[in-house]
């Protein structure tokens, strides 16, 4: 393994930010895994943290496929995570929403620009992120549909759920999109737990990496049965959402599978703690997000629903 | 008349509001022209506060003169507004890149997707944007390239100094201006002035162009100033600064002057150890339309815009 600094950024009052960047194997830019583009994104950095635990292991086992190069970034804006914040510490922007970056920008143009200047041109761009909504989400690898994607490498992954996405006008500029405009295999996985880290859940996003790559022959590794994975899209998912706002007692988590008219939550009054609303599940299937917060707005996402016998496009 | 035209509630005992008001004849004759002037996207953004006020007082005070409906609506993003933050409290996203929203969609999709419903059929938007507080903007109207044959002889009417037909970026397909041109609402974006704060000339700058505006489409017969002749420019015609190094921005040219190539802009300095990081010079020769009133700058933060030739 060798360590790198990617990228470097000067700050008048603290510390630079340093971007680092662990290399196994030399060769090809073969794979690229990058971690935490959000300052809350701790459990991205946390899955990237084992995953280079795990493959300094292998590589000492000359596990790594010669001339097979694989690059692990375990977080790229750390500068917001000792703050606490998500976006950006000066001006709030979101580092995935600056690619493919402008060398000549603004700060976090200039750190897109940096970072993607070394990740660009990887056979497999594989990014751990976090969903835009507040809430927990079932594990699963999301693919956008820009006509070159290639499923069957998604389900490579083992993971239970490959999602198939049309890009909305936004996801231009995320490095998803970028990575595949520059001819990378691009996946998102996303994981349940965000700005707190959950040890066995990253473990088994380890085991998930380590089967695609062993799948694409970047490396030699025992992978243990994963999943045949169902392929969905939003199409597939049933929203379930509040008609009233207060407090937000939930009763079933993501992955968990549900009945048509199995009660999902209630909404108490924030007073009295009468119960305002009951939550049913119109649908049999699957909880595929949950909205955690226990203050729920009137018209919020409460749960989306992976309906059953749906899916595999 | 005020109406609230969306209403989502909040956890404990509030609801989030947004409201217009509707300014009109007091008998319709059923074929009037409607203008819609929205402001408070971001909640940092307070130039559109005054212009609404100005707007009303002077429609409510010569009534006679209104041919037309005129619907204001201060605050888009009224809990952005109440907290002095840009987005919307509790949702990670600008409220300007989720147009046209979604009613199935989380809250702020859900009033967006409200917005847009509720601004469908307009004759006219003039969506009112105040830089943020970092920058302060001469008055001008931005236009996305695609629809600048449609938006241009309008843009024109409203008394700004300048008017930047700005490319097309897929990401402004997100964006409030976007979604309703789209829908056939031409919608102009004013950016003026700076974040957090108010400048009276240029609000009434804008009201007296707004009045011009609603003239020409048959909505006013009021008096109505002489408006200024735009500037009009293309991307090729505006060059950039950013900060090269990390520091405290010391300006040494004010708002609105012209430089030449290579006059010296300001300082990039060290509070801490009294040095000079960078002189920053200008790139072209031209008008500072841009210039950063926020002096912390990290490398990369952007310094100044100048109308009249790019950097190669």
């Amino acid at each position: 393994m060798r360590e790198e600094i990617l990228y470097e950024l000067h700050s008048p009052y603290r510390e630079s930010l340093k971007v680092h960047g662990y290399y196994f194997g030399q060769g090809n830019k073969t794979a690229c895994i990058v971690g935490a583009l959000r300052g809350n994104e701790v459990q991205q950095m946390y899955v990237c943290a084992r995953l280079i635990e795990v493959l300094k292991k292998l590589e000492a086992e000359g596990a790594i496929v010669e001339g097979q190069e694989i690059l692990v970034i375990p977080s790229v804006n750390h500068a917001s995570m000792n703050i606490g914040k998500r976006f950006w510490p000066i001006d709030d922007t979101d580092i995935n929403r600056m690619f493919p970056g402008y060398h000549l920008g603004e700060t976090t143009q200039r750190i897109a620009s940096g970072l993607f200047e070394k990740i660009r041109g990887y056979q497999y761009g594989i990014q751990l992120t976090s969903f835009y909504m507040m809430g927990e989400i079932i594990p699963h690898v999301r693919i956008l549909d820009l006509g070159y994607h290639n499923i069957e490498l998604a389900k490579a992954f083992g993971m239970q759920y490959v999602m198939l996405r049309r890009p909305r006008p936004y996801d231009s500029t995320t490095l998803n999109y970028n990575w595949q405009v520059w001819e990378s295999n691009a996946f998102s996985l996303y994981t349940t737990h965000t700005d707190e880290f959950d040890t066995p859940e990253a473990m088994r996003m380890v085991d998930h990496i380590l089967g695609f790559l062993s799948h694409c022959g970047v490396i030699t590794y025992r992978k243990r049965p994963g999943y045949a994975s169902h392929v969905v899209t939003d199409k597939n998912l049933v929203t379930v959402q509040t008609a009233t706002s207060g407090l937000y007692r939930y009763f079933r988590n993501p992955g968990e599978v549900v009945h048509k008219g199995d009660l999902l939550a209630q909404v108490l009054d924030p007073f009295e703690a009468t119960v305002q609303e009951e939550l049913f599940a119109p649908v049999d299937g699957t909880v595929f997000f949950r909205q955690k917060s226990h203050l729920i707005n009137q018209n919020a996402v409460a749960f989306r629903l992976l309906e059953e016998s749906t899916g595999d496009m | 008349m005020i109406e609230r035209v969306i209403e989502v509630g909040l956890p404990v005992d509030e609801k989030l509001v947004i409201v217009r008001n509707r300014l009109q004849p007091d008998e319709l004759r059923g074929d009037e022209r409607r203008i819609a002037i929205v402001t408070g996207t971001h909640g940092d953004e307070l130039e559109g506060q005054y212009v609404c006020y100005l707007l009303n007082d002077i429609i409510q005070k010569n009534k006679e003169h209104l041919h037309g409906i005129v619907d204001i609506y201060p605050a888009l993003n009224p809990m952005g507004i109440d907290s002095i933050t840009r987005g919307i409290p509790m949702f990670d996203m600008d409220m300007n890149r989720i147009f046209p929203g979604d009613e199935r969609g989380a809250t702020a999709e859900y009033v967006a997707a409200g917005i847009i419903k509720d601004l469908s059929g307009a004759d006219m938007c003039i969506d009112i944007h105040s830089s943020n507080i970092f920058l302060r903007e001469l008055p001008q109207i931005r236009i996305n390239e695609q629809s600048a044959l449609k938006l241009l002889p309008f843009a024109e009417l409203l008394n700004m100094d300048f008017i930047w037909v700005h490319s097309a970026a897929t990401v402004l397909e997100a964006t409030l201006a976007y979604s309703l041109n789209q829908i056939g609402v031409p919608t102009l974006v004013v950016e003026m002035g700076v974040g957090m704060r108010i400048d009276q000339h240029n609000g009434q700058q804008l009201v007296d162009g707004i009045l011009n505006l609603m003239q020409s489409m048959g909505i006013w017969t009021g008096p109505v100033p002489n408006v200024r002749c735009p500037i009009i420019s293309r991307d090729g015609h505006v060059g950039y600064i950013n900060a090269e190094k990390s520091g405290i921005f010391v300006s040494q040219v004010d708002h609105l002057d012209t430089v030449r190539q290579g006059d010296v802009v300001g300082a990039i300095v060290s509070p801490l150890t009294g040095e000079v990081l960078h002189q920053i010079q200008a790139p072209c020769s031209g008008m500072i339309f841009t210039l950063r009133e926020y002096p912390v700058v990290n490398e990369g933060s952007l310094i100044a815009r100048i109308l009249g030739g790019s950097v190669q």
